[in-house]
């Protein structure tokens, strides 16, 4: 029972983290139909840059700032420079821009930063709390905590304000919105922008408890894909639902199965709901007009 | 004249000239093993074109099926006893199966999804080569045994080019009679508008799943090659990294331009060495050239540059 729980607490850690990177993808997706694959940078970035301004004598919470300003900038400058100059091309064209701009950022941070891993000293200290026999780390919580903080001042957001209406208004028809008056243009910005801040608040947030280098970013956008897939592409709900199981089924599939093919396990369950039901737990099926 | 040009034999005689008249300007080995890499590459592009260019079904996994080449020709001959040239052979064979198990389902999957469970299929090979260290060797791969045919030993840049520019050539004779047959014309069919295809009684899923098979053997081809080239492979051979660096050659060069694979293997593999003095710029630099000539070209080289000097068919 202990060892299940033990299982639960770091599934949902890691979870929380698939959550978050799915969240951005089905944000950018959503605004402005664009699988972004550099969505796993914005995490590493964020986590990079904090670690060496740390490293450089900058204190901690200002780094942070720095590091998710800096973020935000790359996701708006990759937005503004890649994507809209190729705007109506096919989607495998769209998809090698992003993979490119992945490949780039990569590139550039082993050549910025370096090419070793790097943590962060955690928030409250690195105590194991007990809970029912299994131990969870503070920072864990808070990682669980800025992930809950940041899907409903999301939600608030993009459901109470005009602009989220506008976001809402592109996503249903980026035509019929230009039409009423909406700067698509700025949807497309806003949302490079929020899915590269969430990007970086996770990857600052969970550096404490998974070191990160300049490649660990692959690995997280697949798997966030994977969460945004599993959940159903472009919905929300879907988006955080998916991550947090995800990071369940791989807790488990880690602890009572293999540790080494923990990440085969979250790409075969990809493959088997996408046999099973192509359109994802939430998504409606789609059907196609001839 | 014109007959002559538009036959189907006049490209692939071109092609053979060029890669049998290019050495006698290689200043040195060097270009032989750049030229040689070039050609396997283009190899894999070839298969992959058949597939996104002319089926137009994305693949972000086929570096798996270069991985199964690759670990063919090293696992063959020192767990099994097979010569080298056989464990191609079942190399491509195996490639072969394993396209034909996982095709039916993974291609009736469409657009992201496609893609998506495409790169999963190509992740879940890599993580297999990773992990048996027992076969593979693991993270830090193994060496592959000398290929030898008839008594001759393939060693040195030089041998390897011939090596490759011969299969190169037999693999876009194949490929371009491939396109000029009902089953290319239905391809392109599938292509157009499956919906189309299918009224018009085509077998789109098998169609499909036929050049995906067909695409896997020219990846796993060249897999087996790149690793006896080089003597070793890694479980890099078959990683995420491969698989993107396929598709772009195929887009960069021009989906559905059999030449276009050529180019864009020339513009990956040579570009990256002839711009990056460091090698950690490497990543940078294949990241910006995929982005720049997305951005820019994204028709591709070969149709780009046809439409501005008003080759029209």
């Amino acid at each position: 029972m202990a060892e299940l729980l033990q299982f639960i607490f770091s599934g949902l850690t890691v979870g929380a983290v698939y959550a978050l990177v799915a969240l951005g993808f089905t944000l950018i997706y959503n605004a402005s139909d664009i699988v972004n694959f550099a969505q796993g940078e914005f995490v590493m970035l964020g986590g990079m840059t904090t670690v060496f301004l740390g490293l450089a004598g900058v204190p901690l919470p200002i780094a942070a700032l720095i590091a998710v300003i800096a973020t935000v900038a790359v996701g708006v400058a990759l937005h503004r420079l890649a994507i809209e100059p190729a705007r109506g091309a096919g989607p495998v064209v769209l998809i090698m821009i992003t993979i490119g701009a992945s490949i780039f950022l990569r590139g550039v941070a082993q050549i910025v930063f370096d090419k070793s891993f790097h943590s962060l000293p955690p928030l409250f200290g690195t105590d194991p709390i007990r809970v029912g026999g299994a131990a969870i780390l503070p920072q864990s919580l808070i990682v669980l905590a800025g992930a809950v903080v940041i899907v409903v001042l999301l939600w608030v957001f993009i459901d109470r304000t005009l602009f989220g209406k506008a976001v809402i208004a592109t996503a249903t028809n980026r035509l019929a919105a230009r039409l009423v008056g909406i700067d698509t243009r700025r949807i497309g910005d806003f949302s490079f922008a929020v899915s590269a801040a969430i990007g970086a608040v996770a990857g600052i947030l969970v550096t404490p408890i998974a070191p990160t280098s300049y490649e660990v970013g692959t690995l997280l956008a697949l798997k966030g894909f994977a969460a945004a897939m599993l959940g159903g592409m472009g919905n929300a709900v879907g988006a955080v639902v998916g991550g947090v199981l995800l990071g369940l089924l791989e807790a488990f599939a880690a602890g009572y199965l293999s540790s080494q093919y923990k990440d085969a396990v979250a790409f075969l369950i990809i493959l088997a709901v996408l046999f099973a039901m192509p359109q994802g737990l939430f998504g409606r099926a789609k059907v196609d007009r001839v | 004249m014109r007959a002559l040009f538009s036959s189907r034999l006049m490209p692939i005689a071109a092609v053979a000239v060029i890669v049998a008249v290019l050495p006698a300007f290689f200043p040195s080995t060097y270009y032989y093993r750049v030229a040689a890499l070039v050609l396997v590459f283009a190899l894999a592009g070839i298969g992959l074109n058949l597939l996104m260019g002319f089926a137009g079904q994305v693949s972000l996994g086929h570096a798996g099926f270069i991985g199964i080449g690759a670990y063919a020709v090293a696992v063959g001959p020192s767990h099994l006893g097979l010569p080298p040239w056989l464990s191609f052979f079942v190399g491509a064979a195996l490639s072969a199966v394993v396209a034909f198990l996982v095709g039916r389902p993974i291609l009736r999957l469409k657009g992201h999804y496609l893609a998506v469970a495409t790169l999963g299929f190509g992740i879940l090979l890599s993580i297999v080569f990773t992990n048996e260290a027992s076969i593979t060797g693991g993270p830090d791969g193994m060496p592959v045994p000398r290929l030898v045919l008839f008594g001759w030993a393939a060693r040195g840049s030089e041998a390897w080019y011939w090596i490759s520019a011969v299969s190169f050539v037999i693999g876009t004779a194949l490929a371009l009679n491939l396109i000029d047959s009902p089953t290319g014309r239905a391809l392109r069919a599938i292509h157009d508008s499956e919906v189309a295809a299918r009224v018009l009684g085509i077998d789109v899923a098998e169609k499909k799943l036929m050049v995906f098979v067909i695409s896997a053997v020219y990846a796993s081809a060249a897999g087996s090659y790149l690793a006896l080239f080089n003597g070793l492979v890694t479980p890099d051979v078959a990683g995420f990294l491969r698989s993107i660096e396929l598709v772009a050659i195929v887009v960069l060069g021009g989906m559905g331009s059999i030449i276009g694979s050529l180019v864009g293997a020339i513009v990956l593999v040579v570009l990256p060495q002839a711009l990056t003095v460091f090698h950690e710029y490497e990543q940078a630099m294949l990241g910006l050239i995929v982005m720049v000539f997305m951005i820019f070209l994204r028709r591709g080289i070969v149709p780009s540059l046809a439409t501005i000097l008003g080759w029209r068919k």
